[in-house]
């Protein structure tokens, strides 16, 4: 009855592969409305007029709404954000009105027809520009803006948030350093591009009760922003999440929901949709955060790394949303797995007239990664180490700290000495990490190590309810969502495990809907199954003493005397005597019709703790629970004559704790490393003079496609965390995080110059080679 | 205007509502509740629309509705336990499920198409589409396992 570590199928397999499983987009009825955005051209400029009057007779309009008929703005750490622009537009893509109508056709045509003069301002395009003296600025009202305690933005400037983390004395530290290096890093903004866009619809009954249904990771959050913004009652929002099609953290950001409900109002409370075209998922919703960095390393001829000075300089956008937290979290583990006692780092979110940068896929740890590891490799050159021992030799381990000053653990850390070794392997670092090919092609192989920690609220909680079928069997309510990560089958194999009953009997409500589930944080941080598994279990513990205590009475023995496996109650000392579930769950009932008991409701919480806030001069504090660590390595075959490469194998191994399900776990790593090859190769806008994105569509927003995969291998080592379920870590965003820089590490080889720029095309490759600038900054 | 028209869906003579300028998406999604093939790009780029006519597949958000009066339109709702869907169950090539109906189409045409499929042939045909949550080894296992049975 062992289904810890199995690949048990998910869940709602069967329904994805017939068509019948339902997204929010898919959901439509009667009478519905629909809702257009008409969206900013300019990057920078002031709104001086905008003119509705033809577009509100055109056919089909029912009502037209604009910045200043919402006089609010919202975001989740910095309330900087207006729902449609307000005096001035901040970046190409940025709505500036909302039109409901009978029909999208007819709201998309209305939009076209509302005339809006604008009056452009100097813009800020890249980091250089936001931290120019006398910088044009994108937030001259910052000050004025609402914010929490945790972030500490500069007014006057377009710093949005500086995080600095000051640990060790880099006196000592430049002192003992026998050799350093010093370099530069830089990436442009790229999207999530999850093929299911965003979408959400929202109705409001007389009652007030608001009823959204979107396809978003945090549908608390969307819950508590209604309420927040728009003063209805916590009890009367109703929030709905069916299957998502793909997260990556982009669908944590709330967004189209606040604008459906202004839409509805608009309308007198009707039902009204508001999709995203892809074109809008790219430039008007958050996309990925771009960085230009700077890392100083000294090490001791011997290998040992004894001081860092990282910058990071976060392309931020126009809103700060989650960019500020995310460069916070790149500060508090600006170093990567290494250890090293004397840490200097400034990390700054900058605004910029991009769109806006939300959550991403590893949360500023694929990001920092980049950076550290191309200057590992950097320093290991120079030292004339072979890359991998020079890592081995400065791995974090157990009690050491963090550039926080958080300390470490087996049982929080795992272990990255043995996830390399094992990568070191299956690589074949042994044939040589540069060999000449056939047709003078170079076979190149380049490493990376990496670390992430969930950095969530110190307060993030979740709840789990269990109540039971008169057949026995479980039904599971929780807010996880499942954007395909399969954290629900998990959570089921970790109920059935618990009760030590057949996985069919398990039923997982697959929908959240705020209304009914008990509240999860967000699902985002690969901590879906670590809090809500934690939740599962107490639930599920909860449930077992309630059914131990009522079997007491029926066996006459003691709660203690019984325990629960295969839908039986029974005796430990004589399993022969034992009483079904099912006659328990419901009230036992005695053969005279008495009956005693009732039903058994098991009940479940979890709440992170030991987590702190930031200390805002030195960066001291607790920002997760654990590390999840890891190792990857990449093969490539360069050809000189074309600067082309053809990607040959990828290799990733993670310290997942335990496994919970293998198939399920090695697909998030293979799935996470093919979207890290995509953010390394090719990913990444582009924009013309005008602060313009260019693309906006699939044809030039490359993606990975069939056939141009590597071979993938995935292997897991198993140091458990003690407060994990069953030793469990997440995992859900690692595959991505290292591939970036082991990739740049195996080209930079084979072109003999550094490669400190993503995307690696063959273009920024020559590029690069010719000797053209790589920084920005 | 809208006007009526017949579709052949999945074996079925479907009357349906329509404008001209109505896509086939639309049309199968809005008034057959076909919501199995999804809208990614409505440009043609990413295959989450597919679905198969006269024996080819084809991206139901660059055709019109009224192109298809006359033909054989099949769905992933018109699939039933085929060997690519148990395929699909079998190798894990979805996470999300919102590519899947359109890369089930399109293999599913393929395999019908060209039981002995070599690599390159698959690769041609499956580029059309778009996967962001697997690695595409899990789909080339699928089809794989579903070609070699074939030949
Ligand atoms: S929606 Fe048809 S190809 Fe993307
Ligand atoms: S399974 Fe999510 S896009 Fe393919």
């Amino acid at each position: 009855m062992d289904v810890i570590g199995k690949s048990i199928p998910r869940i709602e397999a069967e329904d994805k592969v017939t068509g019948r499983a339902k997204y929010t987009a898919d959901f439509s009825s009667p009478g519905m409305l629909h809702a257009k955005l008409l969206t900013s051209p300019h990057a920078h400029a002031r709104i001086v007029k905008i003119d509705t009057t033809e577009a509100k007779k055109a056919p089909g309009v029912r009502a037209i709404v604009t910045g200043q008929d919402i006089p609010i703005r919202v975001g989740p750490h910095i309330q900087g954000r207006p729902l449609l622009a307000i005096e001035k537009v901040r970046h190409h893509g940025e709505p500036v009105a909302l039109v409901v109508a009978d029909s999208e056709y007819q709201a998309k045509a209305a939009c076209k027809m509302i005339k809006v003069e604008y009056e452009a301002i100097p813009m800020v395009l890249s980091a250089a520009d936001a931290l120019k003296v006398n910088p044009s600025l994108v937030h001259p009202n910052l000050a004025s803006y609402s914010k929490d305690n945790k972030v500490h933005p500069e007014i006057n400037t377009n710093v949005a948030n500086r995080t600095k983390i000051r640990k060790g004395s880099m006196e000592d530290g430049w002192k003992q350093s026998e050799i350093i290096v010093e370099s530069s890093f830089f990436f442009p903004q790229s999207d999530h591009a999850a093929m299911e866009t965003r979408c959400a619809t929202a109705e409001i009954f007389p009652n007030g009760v608001v009823e959204i249904l979107t396809a978003s990771q945090a549908p608390y959050d969307v819950k508590k922003l209604i309420h927040d913004h728009f003063f209805v009652p916590l009890e009367k929002v109703h929030v709905k999440v069916p299957l998502v099609g793909g997260g990556f953290g982009g669908k944590a950001a709330v967004q189209l929901e606040l604008l459906a409900y202004i839409a509805s109002r608009a309308v007198n409370g009707k039902k009204v949709k508001l999709a995203n075209s892809r074109e809008e998922d790219f430039m008007t919703s958050p996309t990925h955060i771009g960085l230009d960095a700077k890392v100083k390393m000294g090490a001791t001829k011997t290998g040992q790394i004894m001081a860092a000075e990282i910058t990071f300089y976060f392309i931020g956008g126009a809103y700060s949303d989650e960019g500020v937290d995310i460069s916070k979290a790149a500060a508090l583990n600006c170093t990567g797995p290494y250890k090293i006692d004397n840490v200097w780092c400034d990390s700054l979110c900058l605004f910029t007239n991009h769109t806006y940068a939300t959550s991403f896929r590893g949360y500023a740890h694929i990001e920092l990664t980049f950076p550290i590891e191309r200057t590992i490799d950097l320093m290991a050159q120079k030292l004339q180490m072979d890359p991998i021992d020079f890592r081995l030799k400065n791995v974090i381990r157990p009690g050491d700290t963090t550039p926080s000053c958080a300390e470490l653990t087996q049982s929080n850390i795992g272990d990255v000495f043995q996830c390399l070794n094992r990568a070191k392997a299956l690589i074949h670092w042994e044939e040589g990490q540069k060999t000449v090919v056939e047709n003078e092609r170079i076979k190149v192989k380049g490493v990376s190590c990496f670390w992430k920690t969930s950095t969530s609220s110190t307060n993030a909680s979740s709840g789990a309810v269990i109540t039971f079928n008169k057949d026995g069997s479980i039904n599971l309510s929780c807010g996880v969502v499942e954007i395909g990560q399969g954290t629900k089958t998990t959570l089921a194999q970790i109920l059935a495990q618990r009760f030590k009953m057949d996985m069919g009997k398990i039923h997982v409500m697959m929908d959240v809907n705020t209304e009914v589930n008990p509240e999860h944080w967000k699902t985002v941080a690969s901590s879906s199954t670590y809090m809500v598994g934690n939740a599962v279990l107490r639930a599920a513990e909860d449930a077992i003493q309630q059914i131990c205590r009522l079997a007491s009475s029926v066996l006459l023995c003691n709660p203690e005397d019984i325990d629960v496996a295969e839908g039986k109650a029974y005796l430990k000392s004589n399993p022969k005597k034992s009483l079904y579930l099912k006659d328990l769950v419901h009230g036992y009932q005695y053969q005279n019709g008495n009956a005693i008991g009732g039903q058994v409701i098991g009940r479940g919480s979890f709440i992170m703790r030991h987590l702190t806030h930031i200390d805002p001069s030195t960066g001291k504090g607790i920002p997760g629970p654990s590390w999840t660590v890891g190792a990857q390595a990449v093969e490539v075959i360069f050809d000189p004559k074309t600067y082309t490469y053809e990607l040959k194998k990828a290799v990733s191994v993670i310290d997942l704790g335990k496994v919970l399900n293998l198939m399920g776990a090695t697909g998030q790593v293979m799935g996470g490393m093919s979207m890290g090859l995509g953010f390394a190769t090719r990913e990444g806008f582009t924009y013309n003079g005008e602060g313009q994105v260019l693309d906006t569509q699939f044809r030039t927003y490359k993606m990975m496609r069939y056939g141009e995969q590597p071979e993938y291998v995935v292997e897991f080592i198993e140091t458990p965390q003690i407060d994990g379920p069953y030793g469990a870590r997440g995992v859900g965003e690692h595959g991505t995080i290292g591939i970036a820089p082991a990739l740049a590490n195996a080209l930079s080889l084979a072109v003999e110059v550094p490669l400190n720029k993503l995307p690696l095309t063959p273009e920024t490759i020559w590029q690069t080679k010719r000797g053209e600038s790589n920084d920005s900054l | 205007m809208n006007r009526q028209i017949h579709l052949n869906i999945n074996g079925e003579e479907k009357s349906v509502y329509i404008r001209n300028a109505d896509t086939l998406l639309t049309a199968l999604r809005e008034q057959l509740g076909l919501t199995g093939a999804k809208p990614g790009c409505e440009n043609g780029d990413c295959g989450a629309c597919t679905v198969i006519i006269e024996g080819m597949p084809q991206k139901s958000c660059i055709m019109l509705a009224v192109e298809g009066i006359g033909k054989q339109i099949t769905t992933i709702e018109g699939l039933n336990n085929t060997p690519i869907q148990q395929a699909f169950l079998e190798k894990w090539a979805f996470q999300c499920g919102y590519c899947t109906s359109g890369f089930i189409m399109n293999c599913h045409a393929l395999m019908e198409k060209h039981p002995d499929a070599e690599d390159v042939v698959v690769e041609n045909w499956l580029q059309s589409n778009i996967c962001r949550c697997t690695s595409y080894q899990e789909i080339k296992e699928a089809i794989h396992s579903v070609l070699s049975k074939n030949s």
